[in-house]
């Protein structure tokens, strides 16, 4: 049963505990929250549940979840299989229907977001069409949004430049590593200028240094881009490195266990992983996580 | 060990050689000294088998088949001889032997190869079934002739041979009546209604759950047997066969596109939805690529099933020209060389349908993994 | 996982409809309503001037009513309707003693005689010939092209040369049809016992290899029961081109008993109906026989572990 921690979750709330990732000098004390409250929120969820039936009886996939996302965050969903992070990411994508509870996208409802293609979505594999070559397979979105051939030569150059693949337009999927298909997959995701990116655990099956690679040009592309992104994964590394915000979840029912705030310095490398700060929050990350259950069978 | 098998067998043939010298060839004819042309081949190719005894391994490809070719017309020169064809015995079977035995070994020796790379590869696996038919074909001429087989039981393929080149008028006529007309025109619009169908059985679920079953019950079924009916319903000429080529080829291509159109994978099909694309946006461009390796399988044993269909719908009765109409009366007149030329024509059409579709598979579904391994 | 489960809402609104056996049958149910709708509007209008001149010929007043029914029971109707079929089927199996010339059944075990003889021959050589090919690199390179080859040429087109030559040499009746037969379906079954003789995972031979299996016992013990999915697939193929096999061969001498007989006899004389009669008793042996392999492929399925 949810516990009495499970619905924090106001943005900005959380300053009652000043979390150590945060660097709070004296001139530099505006606060996140103050910030956070003058910028628009993309995503506010109030009391999202989704149940489902299956053979051994009813599942609780999310149970009265409350989140809020503010524009520019980049907010990563963490927790054991079954937790329903990627269920959550999915019902804010509109690809599934919560069973109760109220949901605004950019303002509207999920479905009207989906339809005036709001975010851009990168799945666990690249799902690229084998029979496109990159190009062919930037200009996928494009062509089903209408845009016009002279835009959408533009656009494939600029992403692809922007994930560091020029000179690659000809080739096909199969012809590139699995990274570099997860590179393209982000580019086709931006390349129609969604106010959102959703990724669902996108470098889960990669190997780790190509893994601290991604990471890295993620953070670049986040930072030049401005974009909100919504990141879902099970490495507590990865989502202490990259996010704004770090969404603790856990399974039966799935629910929110924390919300951590995290501020790192802009130019961070993978070498602060090693640095204590780091270590603090993940081991607060780890904490919500056992908390939940999440460790138990 | 395969080297001591191989120089067996070269030694074998040459054995075999040797004897064709002492027997005659038939009962009450010259005996192969007297004959020069003949006799002189027979030697080149004892000395070329004894050539490849001794080098034993893939070096003896070359004299071997060189012998192998010897021989051979060593024993068709015997043939010309009315005395040889027909009654042939001792002395001509053992020029036989011998070419046979040293076409098998030069397959063998070819298919032990194995280091080659690239063009040369392909080239030996070209060359390997193309000496298996190639000794086949002999074995069936010479034998055919040497023991004077009627030409109602089986004619030589030589025979054959010539009856097409003489024919190639009517062959002609055949095929258009046939395929052209019959075949063509029903595959294009079986295979197309086909398609059609398992674009709205994936539009609209529940004709789908429903045509499946039925789709694959029909596939099943002797279609062959609609003939009659279609001949009662649009006459004796090529719409009859259209006809049926149209029911027999619907089935296979409607289940397998059915099929192909649900090949589509969940996390594709989600990104189509994430872009709000409309439904023929999602059709065009992602169930109908996706589904393009299913299609092709359909068209590949449509190309086939069409062909048989059209010539056995042509068995029930058609006008006077087409291939199943040659084949059958042919028969009847026991002019069975005709009937082996028109079999060949229809493996020619059947061959050359079947390479073509394949061509077209290749190149529209390049991207699929089952080239690239 | 979650990703492809559907969010049902607590209660469903219509039960019935989500019942299982409903949603399994009622599409088919529906197509096959569907059909038989269509084929008696399709025999009324193809019917429809045949009967017309057939009441003008005799002069006799009629209705559109008289036509209606006219077209649904005519004698040699263009397309008989669905009832006359059935019943023309129905008189043809329980009408006539069970080996009457005139008994559906008669005709329908002379044609399935030859297409289990054939099976069954060609079931033996193609399996034979699969596993020769297999343990022998020189027939796979030489022969196998030929085998796929031959895949493309119209085989059935040569049924008439074989029922005109076993002829010649004295053979009639069951042995040239069940050789024809064979001959047409130990190719796909060759084929299909090559695919399923070779289909295990190189790890899985590599771990034979590891216990120096002989040949033998890692095609007992490895292929043969890796080929067995892919032996059923072929024999269900193999069984209805055998049937193909045997009602075709029945064509080219006119012979008097059989399916096919049957066929070309009702197309000779106009008899449209016996025809109709005559397919349907192809279909009814075509999908029996298909039936019987595919239980016999479950049970072995269930034995071998498959749920």
């Amino acid at each position: 049963m949810a516990t009495a921690k499970s619905n924090i979750s106001i943005v900005g709330e959380r300053n009652a505990s000043p979390s150590p990732g945060r660097t709070t000098s004296g001139a530099n004390s505006v606060s996140a929250s103050d910030l956070a409250s003058t910028r628009r929120r993309v995503v506010d969820a109030q009391n999202i549940s989704l149940t489902f039936e299956t053979a051994d009886g009813r599942v609780d996939a999310l149970s009265n979840v409350n989140l809020q996302v503010a524009e520019g965050d980049f907010v990563s969903f963490i927790g054991p299989s079954g937790c329903g992070k990627t269920t959550m990411l999915r019902v804010i994508a509109d690809l599934q229907q919560p069973s109760s509870g109220s949901l605004l996208v950019n303002g509207m409802t999920a479905e009207q977001a989906r339809l005036a293609r709001a975010y851009g979505y990168v799945f666990q594999a690249p799902a690229l069409f084998p029979w496109r070559t990159i190009e062919k397979n930037l200009k996928l979105p494009l062509e089903i949004m209408g845009y016009t051939e002279f835009e959408q030569q533009q656009r494939v150059e600029r992403y692809l430049a922007m994930v560091n693949l020029t000179g690659f337009e000809r080739k096909f999927p199969w012809q590139l590593s699995g990274g570099m298909q997860q590179r393209v997959s982000i580019a086709r995701a931006l390349s129609f200028d969604p106010a959102l990116l959703l990724m669902d655990e996108p470098f889960g099956a990669l190997d780790e240094i190509v893994r601290d690679h991604l990471n890295e040009q993620l953070l670049h592309l986040w930072k030049s881009t401005g974009k909100t992104v919504l990141f879902v994964t099970h490495s507590i590394p990865e989502a202490v490195f990259l996010s704004t915000k770090i969404v603790v979840m856990s399974p039966r029912p799935g629910r929110i266990i924390d919300i951590i705030d995290c501020d790192f310095p802009v130019d961070r490398s993978v070498e602060i992983r090693e640095t204590p700060e780091f270590l603090k929050v993940a081991q607060r990350v780890r904490n919500g996580l056992r908390a939940g259950h999440s460790y138990d069978e | 060990m395969y080297q001591r098998k191989l120089s067996l067998g070269f030694v074998l043939a040459t054995c075999a050689i040797a004897l064709a010298f002492f027997l005659s060839p038939a009962p009450q004819s010259s005996p192969l000294l007297a004959r020069p042309l003949a006799a002189g081949f027979c030697a080149g190719a004892a000395l070329l088998f004894l050539l490849a005894a001794w080098l034993a391994d893939a070096r003896s490809i070359l004299p071997g088949l060189l012998g192998a070719f010897a021989s051979g017309t060593a024993s068709l020169l015997l043939l010309h001889d009315p005395a040889v064809a027909g009654a042939a015995s001792g002395g001509f079977w053992a020029i036989v032997i011998a070419c046979w035995l040293s076409g098998a070994l030069g397959v063998i020796n070819l298919a032990n190869i194995r280091r080659l790379r690239g063009e040369r590869q392909r080239v030996v696996n070209i060359a390997i079934p193309l000496l298996f038919g190639a000794t086949v074909f002999y074995l069936w001429e010479v034998g055919v002739r040497g023991f004077g087989v009627s030409p109602v039981l089986l004619p030589s393929p030589s025979a054959a041979a010539a009856r097409f080149a003489a024919s190639l008028p009517i062959l002609a006529g055949d095929f258009v009546q046939t395929f052209i007309r019959g075949v063509l025109i029903g595959y294009v619009i079986g295979c197309g209604s086909g398609l059609l169908v398992a674009i709205l059985a994936q539009r609209f679920d529940f004709l789908g759950r429903g045509l499946l079953p039925l789709g694959n019950f029909f596939s099943a079924l002797p279609l062959v047997g609609i003939a009659p009916i279609m001949v009662m319903w649009f006459g004796f000429d090529w719409p009859s066969k259209a006809a049926v080529v149209v029911l027999i080829t619907f089935f296979p291509m409607s289940v397998n596109a059915i099929a192909g159109l649900a090949a589509a994978g969940h996390i594709e099909r989600d990104l189509m939805r994430s872009y709000a694309a409309s439904h023929s946006q999602s059709l065009t461009k992602l169930y109908l690529p996706a589904a393009l390796p299913f299609i092709f399988n359909a068209l590949k044993i449509n190309a086939t099933l069409a062909l048989i269909g059209a010539i056995v719908a042509e068995f029930f009765g058609t006008p006077t020209q087409g291939i199943g109409f040659r084949i059958s009366t042919e028969a009847g007149r026991m002019a069975l060389d005709m009937v082996w030329a028109e079999i060949a024509l229809a493996a020619l059409a059947g061959m050359a349908f079947y390479g073509f579709v394949t061509l077209a598979e290749r190149a529209t579904t390049f991207w699929h993994p089952s080239y690239r391994t | 996982m979650t990703s492809s489960a559907l969010a049902l809402p607590a209660r469903t609104s219509r039960p019935w409809a989500q019942h299982p056996l409903v949603a399994r049958y009622a599409p088919v149910l529906t197509m096959i309503a569907a059909l038989i709708a269509i084929w008696y509007v399709a025999a009324i209008a193809m019917n429809w001037s045949l009967v017309r001149d057939g009441f003008e010929r005799e002069e006799t007043p009629y209705t559109t009513l008289d036509i209606l029914s006219g077209t649904m029971d005519a004698e040699r109707p263009l397309l008989p309707s669905p009832h006359q079929i059935v019943n023309a089927f129905i008189d043809g199996v329980f009408g006539y003693p069970p080996l009457a010339p005139r008994s559906l059944i008669y005709h329908s075990l002379v044609t399935l005689s030859a297409t289990l003889l054939g099976f069954v021959l060609g079931a033996l050589f193609g399996i034979a010939l699969a596993l020769m090919i297999v343990h022998s690199r020189v027939l796979e390179r030489s022969l196998l092209p030929w085998i796929i080859c031959s895949q493309m040429v119209p085989v059935l087109a040569l049924a008439p040369i074989f029922i005109v030559a076993l002829g010649a040499l004295g053979l009639h009746g069951l042995l040239p049809k069940s050789i024809i037969s064979a001959y047409l379906c130990f190719f796909p079954i060759a084929i299909g016992m090559v695919k399923g003789l070779t289909s295990p995972d190189p790890l899985q031979l590599e771990l034979m290899r590891t216990w120096s299996a002989t040949p033998r016992q890692v095609l007992w013990k490895l292929r043969w029961p890796a080929s067995v999915p892919y032996l059923f697939a072929s024999l269900k193929v193999a069984v209805s081109i055998s049937l193909v096999g045997a009602i075709v061969a029945e064509l080219p001498t006119g012979a008097e008993a059989g399916i096919g007989a049957r066929l070309l006899s009702g197309s000779y004389y106009g008899q449209s109906i016996q025809l109709w009669a005559a397919l349907v008793a192809a279909a009814v042996l075509a999908s029996g026989l298909i039936g019987i392999v595919d239980l016999i492929e479950q049970s072995v399925a269930r034995r071998m572990g498959a749920h």
